[in-house]
């Protein structure tokens, strides 16, 4: 409405219009009113879940930062571990270190008899206890014939009782750790022998069957060497495409079929790339399951429509003055996009790679397809060994039935979701400090 | 852009060495096949890798029973691989598949059973069931009086059976997906409806009829798919004291404290009861081996082996403490010494 009118056509007295806005004026200053208040429970209710979200993984997870030792005193015995006395690497690795830790248990509750009651006392410790005597004196031999006060890992079951998981009223049928046991344990805490240390554990170890022993160092392991694959390969081809469509590309038809594939990609549900991985990567060109490569393939396909749009944004964000300006100076359009144009629109390609970078890390639908959803003890050295990654982890660990892995797997989601903060902290802090506004 | 042509050369390098490097060797054991045999045989994995320095712990995929035996089917050659989790016998198309692939010697090793439960919240009282019982309550169609099959009517648990408490029908369960839905389907479904003679007349008539009635499952939420994750089960127990939920024994044992596992048939579901087949609702588990393997790729005789000793299997064995149920004694030595001299499968 340019002109104020009537609906005759005669123009309207100032005094009219006055009348009709201030009339209608409640109703207008009302309906802003409620449409903030509906925004403001929106953003308070999407607050509220997220904080429901955290504070059920932080309080689940918090405690598997930490894990319960036991104190005993080992003698590593000569006559036990190198009875030749050569120090031979191959019979001290073959040595019964589960009879130091015996031995040492015997030492503290000496009173116990019987092979029962033996057994339940060394159910005290994680099998793992066995193995840390032997790396220990793999790496330093000097330790045989040596007497220490050595902090062991406690089996899973100890370690829940002690973080107040296990109700001890219960009936004694119906608890993983026995009466004498929780006696053992009470023994242990007078005499200030058992206590919880940092769990690095978690991060040392790859996957395990016993909650205890269990770790996240083969998944993280994984998902590095994944996104360094997705990585390599979709940035670069990435800013590419984004630079030859935007630049240099003809606009007709094939363009535009072109980037209606691209937009479409961007959507296409992930396990259609899982399946596209298993027929071309794995089937015809014979990769090997379960790899990195094989996943960061996949996950690059997945990743390229999100940099490649994101590249384009950032592209036609720099003003064509620019362009205008180093093509007067003489420069070719190669210089100018090399030049000019790509380091002005970095930050924000950046941007979206690193966004899209987190949407793969996150991502464990494709990974099923290609094997990657698998028990694998060994941490990953490179792009070959069989892997899993962070978010297959979480999912395996949710699906075992023993107890202690439920804060595991809460404690591996705390972890993920760092990563995720870190890389959009990141990418938030690019856009921030090098995107240029014209 | 010359960095950025350097690390896509780079990549299709490292590409085409990947592709190279898989043709030639695979130093580690790989296993694929059922997610409910999966926590045992990586338990296995684990503690073979740990005993034996000289050979990398196997890598065991979960792929579900009929993926795995897809897989392991797909032909010999180090690409496939070597050892198939089953949470059933294998089908004889699949012995077929494989013959045509050209993996004609399998070695079956049965490594013990494992019980499906019914449970419920501890704050529930424990309701004695039988099969008949279950049936009536989770079949879509059930006989009325006169014996023609009818939708089910049944609302509570003393519709059922008089003798239960007058509890809403509530039976959070797997989906058909599922190895675990399959086996509760022919060891509780397929024989509850078999107590009806309306049923056995159908199987005369239309055996494909009876079949249908036996086993469909009703829709009209009475029982509710919960999803493949039975510790999501059991939390949903925890929440709602009227239902019951269908899972593996393992996951009553490590939730003793939470839930109970009702009595079918007059039998409580226990290590005991479920060893010496008395509990009726237990499926053996399976391994099978690609005998073509064994002494290519390093390691498969000393894992079968591991696999069917007395420490892991037997009857204080850490499987058993992982909630696998052991073979009697006689079949268990049994089937350790076929496993062992690698005794192929004939059908």
């Amino acid at each position: 409405m340019n002109k104020a009118t009537s609906h005759d056509g005669v123009p309207l007295r100032e005094r009219d219009i006055k009348t009709i806005v201030n009339a209608g004026l409640a109703r207008r200053h009302a309906a802003e009113r409620r449409f903030r208040w509906y925004g403001l429970i929106a953003i308070s209710l999407g607050l509220a879940f997220v904080v429901l979200m955290f504070a059920n993984i932080i309080g689940k997870g918090l405690p598997a930062f930490w894990q319960t030792y036991i104190q005993v005193p080992i003698h590593f015995d000569a006559a036990v571990l190198d009875p030749e006395g050569n120090r031979d690497p191959q019979t001290l690795a073959s040595a019964d270190y589960g009879a130091l830790v015996r031995a040492g248990l015997r030492q503290t509750f000496p009173a116990v008899e019987g092979r029962l009651p033996l057994r339940a006392l060394s159910a005290l410790l994680s099998t793992d206890a066995a193995y840390e005597l032997q790396r220990r004196v793999l790496a330093d031999p000097q330790l045989i014939g040596a007497q220490q006060e050595i902090w062991l890992l406690a089996s899973a079951a100890v370690d829940t009782f002690v973080k107040g998981n296990i109700d001890r009223t219960l009936d004694e049928a119906n608890r993983p750790i026995k009466d004498q046991q929780i006696e053992w344990i009470d023994q242990l805490r007078a005499a200030d022998k058992i206590e919880r240390q940092f769990n690095a554990v978690l991060f040392r170890n790859g996957d395990s069957r016993e909650p205890e022993q269990a770790g996240i160092r083969g998944a993280l392991m994984g998902s590095f060497f994944t996104l360094l694959v997705t990585f390599l390969l979709s940035f670069p081809i990435g800013v590419a495409t984004a630079v030859y469509l935007e630049e240099f590309a003809p606009k007709n038809r094939w363009t535009d079929i072109i980037e209606v594939n691209i937009n479409n990609l961007a959507a296409v549900p992930s396990i259609v790339f899982g399946l596209l991985g298993l027929a071309v990567f794995i089937n015809f060109f014979g990769l090997p399951r379960s790899a990195p490569l094989v996943g960061g393939l996949v996950l690059s396909l997945m990743t390229l429509p999100v940099i490649i749009i994101a590249g384009r944004a950032a592209l036609t964000s720099v003003p064509p003055s620019i362009r205008e300006a180093a093509l007067g100076m003489g420069a070719s359009k190669l210089q100018m996009v090399g030049h000019h144009v790509l380091p002005l629109a970095m930050p924000g390609m950046l941007t979206g790679s690193i966004i899209g970078m987190a949407r793969a890390l996150g991502e464990s639908a494709p990974l099923l397809m290609i094997g990657m959803v698998a028990f694998i003890v060994d941490v990953p050295k490179g792009f070959l060994d069989p892997a899993t990654v962070l978010p297959v982890q979480i999912y395996l660990w949710s699906d075992l039935p023993e107890r202690a892995f439920v804060e595991r797997t809460s404690a591996a989601i705390m972890v993920l979701l760092a990563f995720m903060i870190l890389m959009n902290g990141l990418a938030i802090l690019l856009r921030k400090r090098f995107e240029r506004r014209w | 852009m010359i960095k950025d042509k350097l690390a896509f050369g780079a990549v299709a390098a490292l590409a085409l060495a990947g592709a190279v490097h898989a043709q030639s060797a695979r130093d580690y054991i790989s296993i694929v096949g059922s997610s409910t045999v999966y926590p045992f045989t990586t338990a296995v994995a684990e503690q073979f890798g740990k005993a034996n320095a000289q050979f990398k712990t196997p890598k065991v995929e979960s792929t579900g029973t009929g993926g795995g035996f897809k897989l392991f089917c797909g032909g010999v050659g180090v690409q496939h691989p070597d050892i198939s989790n089953a949470s059933r016998p294998i089908k004889k198309s699949e012995v077929e598949t494989c013959a045509k692939n050209g993996v004609t010697e399998i070695v079956e090793i049965n490594i013990g059973f494992d019980g499906i439960v019914l449970a419920s919240s501890k704050k529930n009282q424990p309701m004695p069931l039988t099969i008949k019982d279950i049936w009536l309550a989770l079949a879509k169609e059930v006989p009325d009086a006169s014996g023609k099959l009818v939708a089910n009517p049944h609302k509570t648990w003393k519709d059922v059976n008089p003798a239960l408490p007058a509890n809403k029908i509530e039976v959070l369960g797997p989906p058909p997906t599922s190895g675990t839905r399959d086996a509760f389907v022919e060891l509780v479904m397929d024989h509850g409806c078999k107590e009806f003679d309306a049923i056995k007349t159908l199987e005369k008539s239309d055996e494909k009829k009876a079949k249908a009635a036996c086993q469909t499952v009703r829709e009209d939420g009475a029982f509710i798919e919960a999803g493949e994750n039975d510790n999501l089960i059991v939390n949903k127990l925890v929440a709602n004291p009227n239902a019951l939920g269908v899972f593996g024994y393992s996951f009553l044992e490590e939730n003793l404290d939470k839930i109970q596992g009702e009595t079918i048939n007059g039998v409580a579901p226990n290590f005991e009861s479920i060893a010496d087949g008395k509990y009726p609702v237990s499926r053996p588990l399976f391994v099978y081996v690609k005998k073509a393997h064994v002494g290519v790729i390093p390691g498969i005789k000393e894992f079968i082996a591991e696999f069917t000793s007395e420490k892991a299997v037997g009857d204080d064995g850490y499987l058993g403490r992982k909630g696998l149920i052991p073979l009697p004694d006689n079949k268990r030595k049994q089937v350790a010494t076929d496993a062992r001299s690698l005794k192929t499968l004939s059908l």
